[in-house]
């Protein structure tokens, strides 16, 4: 076996050494009636090639987004990843290294993650962030408790826009630990009635903008009334590129901004890993989960990294700690990190502007095919259209044509009932001829 | 002298220590924070500004600068370069990390999940064009199923505390269906911290339960804790010391009998895999850790995978979405037939890049390979303890282990040489120590896991070190080991003072800041 070093001699050795006979005397407390006899009904095992080509034929039945005009967004979206992101993250020492718990001996890693909080601070316009959380919706519901923690409310309210799985994720946790949780209805339009929820229990309103359907929100004034009543506004973002271009909710009022990074510098991969981003304001920074890593100095006074106010970890506090979280997104956050040097300000900029630019052309385009109407007015790089008949129908019959054209937003939500609107994503990657392609399948489709 | 006139011979050999002008020691490089080195006018992606268009963000462009500096990719891969020869990993050497199981990484696992038609598909593109993913999905759970011997397996948790949180929550659903409502639940004092912040979090009150005298838990002394009102008991098998728990299909019947529900904290399940399955040992739910037993990378800290396989009482409560035995793919309560799903845990299906690297794995190995995977990892542990055991003191005895050895820092007492400086000095000769202070039951742990990585020769260098050090100790060398490490990229570093006055974040120093304005 390749990834076996010891040599049967050695394994005859080693049992002398040890004073057994055979490995089996070493699972001697394994009761003797359960463990199995023989090997599991299995298959044995294969060469690195044989692997190879197993996986490669479950992968080729599945259509890349790279390889066919491609517009499904909706909380993961296709960006270009600079070659130079996956060289350095398939690095030994960043990818076989584990939670830094022995700071001397990784600095490569607790300096990164130092950068990646800053560079998440600035960017969400926050004071604070933590060194990732799972993914965004797992990051959502995190909010919510921290919330509950830093109010001692127990009832958070969930704006209608919200992306239906982060309010299914926020759901199911709140239902366990029952605490109560306001839902609101989605409104395609974006026009939402979210402040007559609010009331003097609310320990946070959770809103996302780009939302759902791709709206703007202002959240200034929002942010005015939840704090009015004694709670937080936890904002979301999903498309972390959109901050290159717009006022980010740390400018706006929020206490909490959580935001899914997969945009910078990780692949799709059907869905994970991904990389979730938690900012908030420093006087919470006690009751905020997940890892930090923070400065300090070394025997010799020098600057150095370490992990730190773990006095709010499971490790330490066990049942009193603030999540239940370790693992994290170690190698994703270095990706997101990586990504966002080599884009920098002047990079970041740019970007958003080609991704709003080309998501606008696409709406302006669409917009022309008969029967089908764009609902936004804001928008970044994603927009909700209106089709005639069911979405799911129109995306399924655009696939056969070779175009992946959004999500049916009743896949994300069916009981809403809307069962008529399409959301589209277009970054950076789409060129003309793709949106040509996309006016043109889609005006067959339709007709 | 040839004729370029180089020397070829080695020079002054009388040791010289000075300061160099960079503060580099040769391949030991200083590097700089990005904001330190970076500009924001500077960028390492070309890309063309779009045509003239009017913004559509309805007011709400951004005006601020985000302050985020750039580098060019020659920059960018220096920078990152050099912070990852500051690290240590698998790659470089023996990582014995007890319970957190860093065996090698396989290449072929990284290749896979970039695959096109893995790497690059989307979660929401219609299932008609991912038929792939989902064979895939299909083909890990039936893996996972027949080595564990359970009835369902729930992938999408992210992690494994996350994937606890959804055994824990089947429970509490599964009980919710009974019409129960129970309070307690109960964690060995030798657990994992996750497992009672998990249990906190869905608001059950923790009753720990100390472990007897061998480091096993008794099940009398379960059975002491139990009544109508205990939920679960959570409980690590092969434990946080190493042991496998002897007695523990009469804790599960314990458990069953007080109509309570047995949680398997699957942490260590790479040392039983192929010998056997916890299905058999009444285990309700179990997390595994892909990225331990399945050798996905743990990377820094992550991304894990954390897959639960659940029993016949709580498969129906297993979250959404899943696969059917039949293959088909559920994503909504309504499409779920007579299965009550608790909910949905995360966006999406999970972490799918883990799934095809653990799946590259399993099928690298096969049943025979993974079989002989644990054997090795135990025998590695084994190995390790029977040539410590005259030195350093085994809390429960010199009996067999299983894929970890827990020692106690009993032996050190006297020498003024505490665990950490053990662990510290161990660095310095090119080790990255075992796990310590854990598990929290005996004084200074030192929880030792080779992993079936290793090979003899590697074992015997560390065997060699940790005995020399072990005698060093003993014999009152302890400059040694209090200034440890000497030869780190750096000395020991202050954590009390980053808690007391925690700097999380780069801020610009004050001529900057005015530079700026």
């Amino acid at each position: 076996m390749r990834y076996l070093p010891l040599t049967p001699d050695d394994r005859s050795a080693m049992l002398a050494r040890i004073g057994v006979k055979t490995v089996d005397d070493l699972f001697a407390d394994v009761p003797a009636d359960k463990r199995l006899k023989g090997l599991l009904p299995l298959p044995k095992r294969k060469s690195e090639s044989e692997v190879e080509r197993v996986l490669s034929r479950m992968a080729g039945r599945n259509t890349a987004a790279g390889a066919v005009p491609f517009f499904v967004g909706c909380g993961a979206y296709k960006h270009h990843i600079p070659a130079t992101v996956d060289h350095l993250i398939q690095r030994s020492e960043f990818l076989t290294s584990y939670t830094p718990y022995q700071p001397e001996i990784a600095q490569g890693t607790l300096q990164y993650l130092f950068e990646f909080q800053t560079q998440v601070a600035l960017l969400t316009g926050m004071e604070v962030a933590n060194a990732s959380m799972y993914d965004g919706s797992t990051g959502a519901a995190e909010a919510v408790l921290m919330a509950h923690r830093v109010t001692k409310r127990r009832k958070a309210v969930l704006a209608g826009n919200l992306h239906p799985h982060y309010r299914e994720t926020i759901k199911t946790v709140s239902a366990m630990a029952e605490d109560k949780v306001i839902t609101l209805a989605p409104k395609p339009d974006g026009i939402e009635d979210i402040l007559s929820a609010i009331d003097n229990d609310t320990s946070c309103l959770v809103v996302q903008t780009p939302d759902v359907f791709g709206h703007l929100h202002d959240l200034r004034k929002i942010a005015d009334k939840v704090h009015e009543a004694g709670a937080l506004l936890v904002a979301v973002v999903t498309e972390a590129i959109s901050l290159g271009a717009v006022t980010p909710p740390g400018e706006m009022g929020a206490d909490i901004v959580v935001a899914e990074g997969q945009s910078v510098g990780n692949s799709l991969s059907f869905g994970g890993p991904y990389v979730g981003l938690f900012a908030t304001r420093q006087k919470y920074v006690r009751q905020m989960p997940g890892r930090l890593a923070g400065e300090t100095v070394d025997a010799d006074g020098k600057r150095g990294f370490v992990l730190t106010l773990s006095t709010r970890e499971q490790h330490i506090r066990r049942e009193k700690a603030t999540s239940n979280i370790c693992t994290n997104s170690g190698l994703c956050t270095l990706a997101f990190t990586i990504h966002m040097t080599l884009l920098g300000e002047a990079g970041l900029r740019r970007l958003a502007r080609v991704n709003h630019a080309n998501a606008v052309a696409l709406a302006d385009l669409l917009a022309k095919v008969r029967g089908v109407q764009v609902l936004n007015k804001a928008f970044f790089n994603e927009f909700t259209i209106r089709v005639p008949g069911k979405a799911t129908d129109v995306v399924e019959k655009l696939a056969k044509k070779g175009v992946l054209g959004g999500v049916p937003f009743s896949r994300l939500d069916p009981r809403a009932k809307l069962e008529d609107l399409i959301v589209v994503a277009s970054t950076e990657v789409n060129t003309d001829e793709d949106r040509a392609a996309y006016a043109m399948a889609l005006a067959e489709v339709v007709a | 002298m040839n004729r370029q006139g180089r020397p070829t011979g080695t020079g002054d050999t009388s040791p010289v220590q000075h300061r160099t002008f960079t503060g580099n020691y040769g391949l030991a490089i200083e590097e700089k924070l990005i904001f330190e080195i970076g500009r924001v006018d500077t960028t390492g992606v070309d890309l063309d500004e779009p045509d003239v268009f009017a913004s559509r963000l309805g007011g709400l462009e951004r005006k601020n600068a985000t302050g985020l500096p750039g580098l060019t990719e020659p920059e960018t891969m220096r920078h990152y370069v050099r912070l990852s020869q500051k690290n240590y990993g698998i790659d470089t050497g023996i990582f014995p990390l007890g319970s957190c199981t860093m065996k090698h990484n396989p290449r072929l696992n990284e290749k896979m999940a970039r695959l096109p038609g893995i790497g690059d598909i989307h979660p929401m593109q219609p299932l008609s064009t991912v038929p792939g993913a989902i064979d895939l999905i299909a083909e890990l759970s039936r893996w996972l199923i027949e080595m564990t011997g359970m009835a369902a397996v729930a992938l999408s948790p992210k992690a494994g505390a996350h994937g606890e949180m959804c055994g824990m929550m089947a429970i509490k659903a599964a009980l919710a269906a009974r019409g129960e409502k129970r309070s307690v639940v109960l964690v060995p004092d030798s657990a994992h911290g996750t497992n009672p912040a998990t249990a906190a979090l869905l608001g059950y009150r923790v009753e720990s339960v100390a472990v007897r005298d061998d480091g096993t838990l008794d099940p009398e002394e379960v059975k002491k804790h139990l009544s109508p009102d205990v939920a679960a008991i959570m409980l690590t098998n092969p434990n946080t010391c190493g042991l496998f728990e002897r007695d523990v299909v009469a804790i599960a019947d314990a458990m069953h009998e007080a109509g309570a529900y047995f949680y398997a904290d699957g942490a260590n399940f790479n040392a039983i895999v192929g010998k056997v399955r916890p299905g058999d040992l009444g285990v309700d739910a179990m997390h595994i850790n892909l990225h331990k037993t399945f050798s996905t990378p743990h990377g820094g800290g992550g991304p894990g995978a954390g897959p639960v396989v659940l029993s016949d009482k709580l498969a129906a409560f297993a979250p959404l979405p899943f696969v059917t035995k039949d293959g088909r793919y559920v994503e909504h309560a309504d499409e779920a037939g007579s299965a009550k799903p608790l909910g949905r845990l995360c966006a999406f299906h999970g972490q799918m890049g883990m799934y095809i690297r653990a799946m590259s794995y399993m099928l690298s190995h096969g049943s025979d390979g993974m079989k002989l995977a644990s054997e090795d990892a135990v025998l590695n542990a084994n190995y390790v303890r029977a040539a410590l055991a005259d030195l350093m003191s085994l809390p429960y005895g010199n009996k067999p282990c299983m894929h970890e050895v827990l020692f106690d820092d009993h032996w050190l007492e006297g020498t003024g040489v505490t665990t950490l400086d053990f662990a510290k000095a161990m660095i310095d000769e090119g080790f990255h120590p075992m796990t310590v202070y854990f598990p929290l039951v005996v004084h200074g742990a030192m929880l030792i896991e080779p992993t079936e990585s290793e090979s003899k020769a590697s074992l015997d260098l560390f065997i060699g070190a940790l005995r020399e050090l072990a005698l060093a100790a003993k014999r009152g060398d302890t400059a040694r080991f209090t200034g440890a490490p000497h030869y780190a990229p750096r000395r020991r570093l202050n954590e009390t003072r980053a808690a007391r006055q925690p700097v999380l974040r780069w801020t610009p120093s004050k001529p900057q800041q005015e530079a700026a304005e």
